[in-house]
């Protein structure tokens, strides 16, 4: 079964979604993915999903899932790239996606996720001190 | 009946073809002096021959009570090109219309010639040549009529268009001035062009005016949370500003909320606001002279 590569790129992921994803594909990654995150123990993820043309309540869904699954690991998800007709399919879709993280392109959110690590870092270090 | 009718006046057509051309010409010409500048004789003479031609033919071939038959196809293709022609070119419908209907004196007259002596056969053709006439003439309109609101949805389609501008203010900070009732065809037309604007640019701020918008409504105030939402999908932050004080207040009354999109009561606020947000700033620095 194909399975759609999940990169370390420093302290984060990136996964750049190139093909159809189909419900059994979104639900591979969403395994994949909290897998990786426990195994690098990376601070943030990074959905390009620019290549994504077709949406339905399920993959949003599940992109939402990615979302919270993540921050429960103590990872941060941004989706970059969407394209205008995927968002205009969610909002009317009437799904609540307002948990998600998202930026222009993987440059920005790049920024984005090192921004987030600093607070991140520190509330860390914090807990390990108190400790 | 019907199988000798047809006959007759298609013999007729063909008899007196030319004389029939005349008359209608000159039936077509004194209906249409006053628009001399829309058409040229020398168009109208050569619309007028190709029509009887086809007309002729046409009457040889079918029956003359269904125009709907095969037969009757290249007359009504001639016809529809005329119409259409003659809405682009500001015809009023009847002056459509009398393009055919000018064809019934000339036809009648030369069939009452050639039928004098037979009072009942000439009733039946005249009557034939009525009914075909008027509904060719009725058919005319139709097209008229559809040639006409293919132009008005066309410029309704132009007009959307030309009515949302996507502007870029900044580097990263867009604006859509928005102007007029916003209804669903016309968020969806902003909606489309602000996102990919936002794709092209590359923004992270897109700023919705709506100074211009003259009342916001329930619907309305929706419609706008939908675009900010989807631009916050696309990873842009949508701010709505020129909301003017009657406006804001009928909004409180209506219990209608953006929620958690950033509202500004100006374009200068906002881009202020915006400004901030990228981390740009503003600096006064003494006037050049």
């Amino acid at each position: 079964m194909e399975r759609i590569p999940i990169l370390l790129v420093g302290e984060f992921l990136l996964v750049s979604i190139q093909v159809d994803l189909h419900d059994r594909l979104a639900l591979a990654l969403q395994d994949d993915l909290t897998t990786e995150v426990v195994k690098v123990r990376a601070k943030g993820v990074l959905i390009d999903i620019s290549s994504l043309e077709i949406v339905d309540s399920f993959i949003g869904r599940v992109l939402g899932n990615i979302a919270a699954l993540t921050a429960m690991l103590g990872a941060n998800a941004v989706v970059v790239g969407m394209r205008p007709a995927v968002a205009i399919t969610i909002v009317e879709l009437g799904l609540d996606l307002s948990c998600l993280r998202t930026a222009i392109n993987v440059d920005q959110g790049m920024a984005m996720l090192r921004l987030l690590l600093r607070p991140v870092a520190s509330q860390g270090s914090d807990e390990s001190a108190e400790k | 009946m019907p199988t000798n009718n047809p006959s007759r006046i298609a013999e007729i057509l063909a008899r007196h073809q030319q004389a029939i051309l005349e008359d209608w010409l000159l039936a077509q010409l004194a209906a249409f002096s006053a628009r001399h500048n829309l058409i040229s004789e020398a168009d109208l003479r050569r619309q007028s021959a190709d029509f009887i031609g086809i007309f002729g033919t046409a009457c040889q071939a079918g029956t003359l009570t269904d125009i709907a038959t095969p037969a009757w196809q290249p007359v009504r293709d001639f016809l529809a090109s005329i119409s259409r022609s003659r809405a682009s070119q500001g015809f009023s419908p009847s002056e459509t219309a009398t393009f055919v209907f000018s064809l019934k004196q000339p036809l009648f007259a030369h069939i009452r010639q050639e039928l004098a002596a037979n009072a009942e056969s000439l009733a039946d053709e005249m009557w034939t040549a009525t009914v075909l006439i008027d509904k060719l003439g009725l058919y005319t309109t139709e097209l008229f009529q559809t040639a006409r609101e293919e132009v008005i949805k066309r410029q309704q389609m132009e007009m959307l268009e030309l009515s949302t501008p996507v502007v870029k203010l900044w580097d990263g900070i867009l604006a859509v001035p928005l102007i007029g009732t916003l209804d669903s065809a016309r968020t969806q037309v902003v909606m489309e062009s602000l996102l990919q604007s936002i794709v092209d640019t590359g923004s992270n701020i897109a700023i919705v005016d709506i100074t211009g918008v003259p009342t916001v409504d329930t619907l309305i105030a929706q419609n706008l949370l939908k675009t900010a939402a989807a631009a916050r999908l696309m990873g842009a932050q949508c701010i709505i500003c020129g909301i003017r004080p009657q406006i804001a207040q009928t909004m409180v009354h209506l219990g209608v909320a953006f929620g958690e999109v950033v509202t500004r009561a100006t374009l200068a606020d906002a881009l202020a606001f915006a400004f901030r947000e990228i981390g740009c700033t503003v600096s006064r620095q003494a006037p050049r002279n």
